[in-house]
């Protein structure tokens, strides 16, 4: 055991802090759930490949740099320090771009992955389907091969940030006689195809970000099929555990939010503003589980730099980071007192508005990337070793 | 960077585990509740040929000379086994107590003994004055205005104070302090009594993960075979989701207490907040198993025949020791909010200058 950082390590901390401090927007972008926002989070994007940083651990050749996990969490925790914008792209590049190294083609390598990494293309996923949410085996979009195309239809739906992205990879019907995992395609999807709408939907955050998307005989060439025909669910589940293991929320993001938390805590405090007598030892307690989040991914880049695998304790991951989140941001708008109802515009609220946004944000966790009690099935069943009926 | 352990520290697990499965089962441990002292010599040094209590005992004075890192481990498997003989007062706490005094003569007089198992220590905590195991002690180590003090124990008077767990006696010690048993004073003295106190803490965290293991996985082979309305109880949601709610905090326990045990080996300047964090969350997620087991096993678990209140009382009595979760909750807190320094000096990321 060695909880030392290495020269190498060091000095690319360094670097990736002298870079950030020097490019990162000193004023807050607006939302990314807004066009005006996502087109300045497409900006800072393209700013932070120029500048080598966009994709850490990818390989050069894909806009990376080649680094390994542990710098990738190194990278992390200086982005997070940097107060630098939210990763508009991140369904491609945490989620998408990991599966497409795993299992596309080497065609499909050079096609998406350095657009991805630049953001010039940016991904929605496409999985949730209006009767397939907990319950994504019962997908009903199809796709049938005509050809060299894939002729799609149906409907998919809460796609984040599908009202402005560019592709969208989802799973579905090949096989028309199919049920349940098998017989899904994992597809990837221009949505400026014809035959394609996009309508968009008002999130809980007031803003028309999320989407549902209806294919009406919309073609798609047979070469953008991930992995193989009728094996979609595997090549999803790869891109699941990406999602509630290590890539989507890297520890950095909540020890930000816990020391935001701790100082905020402190300063209410010498202000002579009543606190709940309860909320030091909540604060204190979100701080220590921001540190355990850290130290349980450290030691699994560990265990994975070291040749092993990430598994159904993806599931306790998510459990984890989603419902301290919430605490997290929770306790915030306790401290805040009648400040919390206050949106980030309203003059009153000084610079604690961004509390309330982060605390409609940390809502959604519980529920996407597999909600929190289909994580627990998971847990008591494939961990546990539970009985399933 | 490498938060893992060595094949050799895991080997050493296995061994201590295999070890404990063969010579302290369940009935060994019952067996113990209703003897004169509630200790077995012979047990001990049955522990002492595996080294067990010289495990933090340089190899100069007959121990292993491993460090926390190694024994870490070691205390999973002590709480798995509910295994009550005084090993974290001796073997965690004592020997490296009497490493870090500096007093030679103390060391030569001490450490060969209690590598060899035939010298037991008790030491009292900073947190409590009730001393556990000092009726089986051969030294007491004490606390007193003017320092810390080594007493054998024909030198001290003890009130036995029975408690809720069988597995463990505990005492209060009447006792006068001389010139001639004191180790160390002032701020030697502060320091040696805080490592103590976190060593104690850190292999009771330890312990207390081995509890929780072992009580999850007597409530998932319960409720695998207990059938109800015609199925396996486990299988139904609300018990699933009970159990796994314990797993989520057995793990991020586990991961403070395997940090904090870096901490300690290393005396790193966090090291005080990092056990308390290990201390509490592994207290917390103990205390958590032993309410959902009881409740899983229904009556059955609510007797005094079935084996799972063995584990929950360890639960309790572990949680009480070197330090209740309140009081390293108190401490964790005044560290992040009275002391002048900035949160960012804490955690686990390091800074760059
Ligand atoms: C902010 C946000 C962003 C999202 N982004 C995307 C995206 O980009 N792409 C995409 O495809 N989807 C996305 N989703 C959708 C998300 O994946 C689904 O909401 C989720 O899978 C749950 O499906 P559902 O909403 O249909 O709820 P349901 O499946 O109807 O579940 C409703 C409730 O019932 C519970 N429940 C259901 N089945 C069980 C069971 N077997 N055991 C116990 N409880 C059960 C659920 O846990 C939940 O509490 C997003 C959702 C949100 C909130």
């Amino acid at each position: 055991m060695d909880l030392s950082y290495t020269p190498e390590q060091e000095a690319f901390r360094k670097e990736a802090r002298a870079w950030l401090e020097a490019n990162v927007p000193k004023e807050r972008l607006p939302s990314f759930d807004t066009r005006e926002g996502f087109d300045a989070h497409c900006a800072w994007e393209k700013k932070l490949h120029a500048g080598g940083f966009a994709m850490v651990p990818w390989p050069v050749e894909y806009g990376g740099r080649g680094a390994d996990l542990l710098e990738w969490l190194i990278f992390e925790e200086e982005y997070y320090r940097a107060g630098a914008p939210g990763r508009v792209n991140q369904n491609g590049i945490f989620l998408l771009g990991p599966t497409i190294m795993e299992v596309g083609t080497p065609e499909q390598k050079a096609r998406f992955l350095p657009k991805m990494a630049s953001s010039e293309e940016v991904w929605a996923q496409g999985w949730s389907e209006p009767n397939a949410g907990s319950d994504m085996a019962n997908i009903q979009a199809t796709a049938i091969r005509d050809g060299d195309d894939y002729v799609l239809n149906g409907q998919k739906t809460w796609a984040s940030r599908g009202a402005f992205a560019h592709w969208l990879f989802g799973m579905f019907r090949s096989d028309p006689e199919s049920t349940r995992h098998r017989g899904l395609t994992f597809i990837l999807v221009p949505l400026d195809t014809p035959g394609i709408t996009v309508r968009p939907i008002e999130k809980l955050n007031h803003k028309k970000a999320f989407a549902e998307i209806f294919f009406d005989d919309a073609r798609v060439p047979v070469r953008y099929q991930l992995g193989e025909e009728g094996k979609g669910w595997d090549v999803a589940m790869a891109t699941a555990g990406f999602e509630r293991g290590l890539m989507l929320r890297s520890p950095a993001r909540f020890q930000d939010t816990a020391r935001r938390l701790v100082d905020l805590y402190r300063k209410t405090v010498a202000s002579g503003q009543p606190v709940a007598p309860g909320l030091r030892d909540t604060v204190a307690r979100c701080w220590m589980d921001a540190e355990a989040y850290a130290l349980n991914t450290y030691q699994t880049v560990s265990r994975l730099l070291a040749g092993g695998k990430i598994g159904a304790e993806s599931s306790l991951n998510k459990i984890f980071w989603s419902e301290l989140d919430v605490r997290m941001h929770e306790t915030a708008l306790k401290l805040l007192g009648h400040r919390a109802e206050l949106l980030p515009g309203a003059p009153a609220a000084g610079d604690v508005g961004e509390w309330l946004d982060g605390y409609i944000f940390a809502l959604a966790g519980p529920i996407y990337a597999g909600t929190n009690e289909i994580q627990r099935n998971i847990i008591a069943e494939r961990i546990l070793g539970m009985p399933r009926k | 960077m490498e938060f893992m352990f060595s094949e050799d520290q895991r080997l050493l697990q296995e061994t201590v585990r295999d070890f404990l499965a063969g010579e302290c089962p369940v009935e060994f441990v019952r067996g113990q509740w209703e003897t004169e002292t509630g200790r077995s010599p012979e047990f001990w040094s049955k522990l002492a040929e595996i080294g067990i209590p010289g495990l933090l005992v340089p190899e100069e004075y007959g121990g292993l000379g491993m460090s926390e890192i190694d024994a870490v481990l070691v205390f999973v498997e002590v709480g798995r086994a509910a295994l009550a003989e005084p090993v974290v007062p001796t073997a965690a706490v004592a020997a490296p107590l009497i490493r870090e005094s500096g007093n030679t003569a103390l060391a030569e007089r001490w450490l060969p003994p209690i590598a060899a198992g035939e010298a037991l220590v008790a030491v009292a905590q900073p947190t409590s004055p009730l001393v556990p195991e000092a009726h089986v002690a051969d030294l007491l180590i004490l606390r007193a205005e003017d320092g810390l003090h080594a007493v054998p124990r024909d030198a001290v008077r003890l009130t036995a104070q029975p408690s809720n767990d069988p597995s463990q006696r505990l005492f209060t010690v009447d006792w006068k302090p001389r010139n001639e048993d004191r180790i160390a004073s002032g701020a030697q003295a502060d320091r040696l009594e805080l490592a103590a106190l976190d060593r104690g803490a850190l292999a009771c965290a330890a312990q207390q993960i081995g509890t929780c293991e072992r009580l999850i996985a007597m409530s998932v082979d319960y409720t695998s075979q207990r059938r109800q309305f015609g199925v396996p109880i486990g299988s139904f949601q609300a018990v699933k989701h009970h159990l796994a709610n314990l797993k989520v905090a057995l793990e991020y326990a586990r991961s403070h207490v395997e940090r904090a045990a870096h901490s300690v080996a290393h005396d790193v300047p966090c090291r005080s907040v990092d056990v308390s964090m290990a201390k509490i969350s592994a207290g917390e997620a103990a205390l958590q198993a032993a309410e959902v087991s009881l409740q899983v096993h229904g009556a059955l678990g609510y007797t005094w025949e079935q084996d799972l209140h063995v584990w929950m009382r360890r639960a309790w009595t572990l949680d009480l020791a070197w330090g209740e979760t309140a009081w390293h909750r108190a401490r964790l807190a005044g560290a992040l909010f009275d002391e002048e320094r900035p949160a960012e000096s804490f955690g686990f990321t390091p800074r760059v200058g």
